[in-house]
């Protein structure tokens, strides 16, 4: 079978703004360095092939799957995660919209949904209800029944557009 | 679902990254957007023992519009390809396909050139691909090559690609006729479609049907032009009987897989009326919009 023994590789990741250094065998997923190397554990994983969404993260600015990209390749890329949006005192726009909204339940999907839709709404502040629904369709919520995702998410852009109280 | 071992590597420039694939042969694999490849890999459905890295090789990651052809590098990601102004200008049905793949997420990463190597018969670029005539380049370290889409194409996830080979761009002939449609049906929005048609045409001065080109994914092993249909189409008019017999006489041309999920006769069922439904949108856009 498969003999081939690499060695582990040095890194250097820039995540959240700060610079980490670390080994980590080729092999590694994105979503397991953050979570087991670095101790980012808001970035959840769930199916490991792209189809859940829950471990969607920022790679230079634009949301993507972290089970799909392996640490080794994010080098000289900026990576952001959901400790990176907002704070228990401080919730970012979106965050408090998907809290007054009921847009989640146990939280499982939450970071995937909020670090996909802080990009999205940055590119079209204004989308309409089946555009969001579009762009959700890529993260499986199994609680919510996604229709107060979609509230909070349209309340959230109403807000930043400054349009909403 | 963690992968096998591999030694990774990240070539700078596109010699750097066909001479590696060279040196490792059919043990080696090249990672685009990683968003077929990684789940395979996750999976251990693919087990290389050295992955390229192609992500750097930016110089691909371009669209250029001349007079009678429009090339994009293989490095191009959905999201570009379905929102560059240009490409919507010139090319609208790969535009409009592009945006229905998958998700948000995943056509942030995907590449048009791994969308095309991975060749999965329910895809939306390969159709596309197919259906407008589309040729590929290919570099090895011996020089480069020209296939078109259709030659390309051989089987469910086979392709004319050898060893030590990377497609570098696709080039589209700019298509002749205005009106164009890509229609697809899946189970749940952003799956992989079960049926899907793109079609593409020009109208003569009194309206007739001219150069129609017709696709279907997801009734083969590959995405299939139906030339019988497309010369059946021509001089007819545009009208409800015409596109009628033209959807029955589609879904009696094909010969769907047979499957307790999905039997023939629904995928059959299903190209009749997304024909309708194409030619019914390609007729109700605005010309130009
Ligand atoms: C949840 C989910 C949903 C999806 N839904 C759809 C969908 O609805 N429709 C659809 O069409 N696709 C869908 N995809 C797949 C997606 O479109 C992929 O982006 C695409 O199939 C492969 O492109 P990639 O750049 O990610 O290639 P990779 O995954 O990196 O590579 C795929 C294959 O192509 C080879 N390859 C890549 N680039 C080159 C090159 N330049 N030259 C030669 N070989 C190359 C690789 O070696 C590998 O064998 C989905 C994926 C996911 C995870
Ligand atoms: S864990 Fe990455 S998409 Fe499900
Ligand atoms: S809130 Fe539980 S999965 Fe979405």
């Amino acid at each position: 079978m498969n003999a081939h023994k690499p060695e582990p590789l040095t890194l250097s990741l820039s995540v959240n703004g700060q610079t980490y250094d670390l080994q980590v065998p080729a092999r590694k997923l994105l979503s397991d360095v953050l979570r087991e190397d670095l101790g980012l554990t808001g970035t959840h994983v769930g199916c490991e092939h792209g189809v859940c969404g829950a471990c969607t993260v920022l790679i230079d600015g634009r949301p993507a799957r972290a089970c799909l990209t392996f640490a080794a390749q994010m080098e000289g890329h900026d990576i952001t995660t959901i400790e990176a949006v907002g704070r228990p005192d401080a919730l970012s726009v979106l965050q408090q919209a998907l809290h007054e909204e009921h847009g989640l339940q146990c939280g499982f999907c939450t970071p995937g949904i909020v670090m996909t839709f802080e990009h999205y709404l940055r590119e079209n502040p204004a989308p309409t209800a089946d555009e969001v629904r579009d762009v959700l369709s890529g993260n499986l919520c199994r609680c919510t029944g996604y229709q107060n995702i979609v509230a909070a998410v349209l309340k959230a852009a109403a807000r930043m557009r400054g349009e909403a109280a | 679902m963690k992968p096998a071992q591999f030694t990774y590597h990240r070539p700078a420039s596109l010699a750097e990254a066909l001479a590696l694939l060279r040196t490792h042969g059919s043990s080696a694999k090249s990672l685009a957007g990683g968003q077929s490849l990684g789940p395979m890999l996750n999976m251990r459905l693919a087990r290389p023992d050295h992955l390229v890295d192609l992500n750097d090789l930016i110089e691909l990651d371009s669209v250029r519009v001349s007079d009678d052809m429009v090339e994009i590098g293989a490095l191009t990601r959905h999201h570009r390809v379905a929102n560059a102004p240009e490409l919507r200008r010139s090319l609208p049905l790969l535009s409009a396909a592009a945006a229905s793949i998958g998700h948000y997420a995943i056509r942030q990463r995907g590449t048009i050139g791994g969308s095309l190597a991975h060749a999965d018969p329910a895809a939306q670029l390969p159709l596309i691909a197919v259906t407008l005539g589309a040729s590929l380049v290919i570099a090895g370290l011996q020089g480069t090559r020209n296939v078109v889409a259709a030659d390309f194409l051989q089987s469910i996830m086979t392709v004319d690609l050898r060893d030590g080979e990377l497609i570098t761009a696709l080039r589209f002939p700019l298509p002749v006729g205005g009106f164009w449609a890509f229609e697809h049906f899946s189970r749940r929005h952003g799956d992989f479609a079960i049926v899907s048609v793109a079609l593409n045409f020009a109208q003569d001065a009194d309206g007739k049907i001219d150069a129609l080109r017709l696709g279907l994914g997801g009734v083969d092993t590959v995405p299939l032009r139906l030339p019988e249909i497309e010369a059946r189409a021509q001089g007819r008019p545009a009208d409800e009987d015409t596109i009628r017999e033209l959807a029955a006489a589609t879904a009696s041309a094909i010969a769907p897989e047979d499957s307790a999920q999905v039997p023939a006769s629904y995928r059959r069922r299903l190209a009749e009326t997304l024909v309708i439904r194409a030619f019914q949108s390609a007729l109700n856009r605005e010309e130009g919009a």
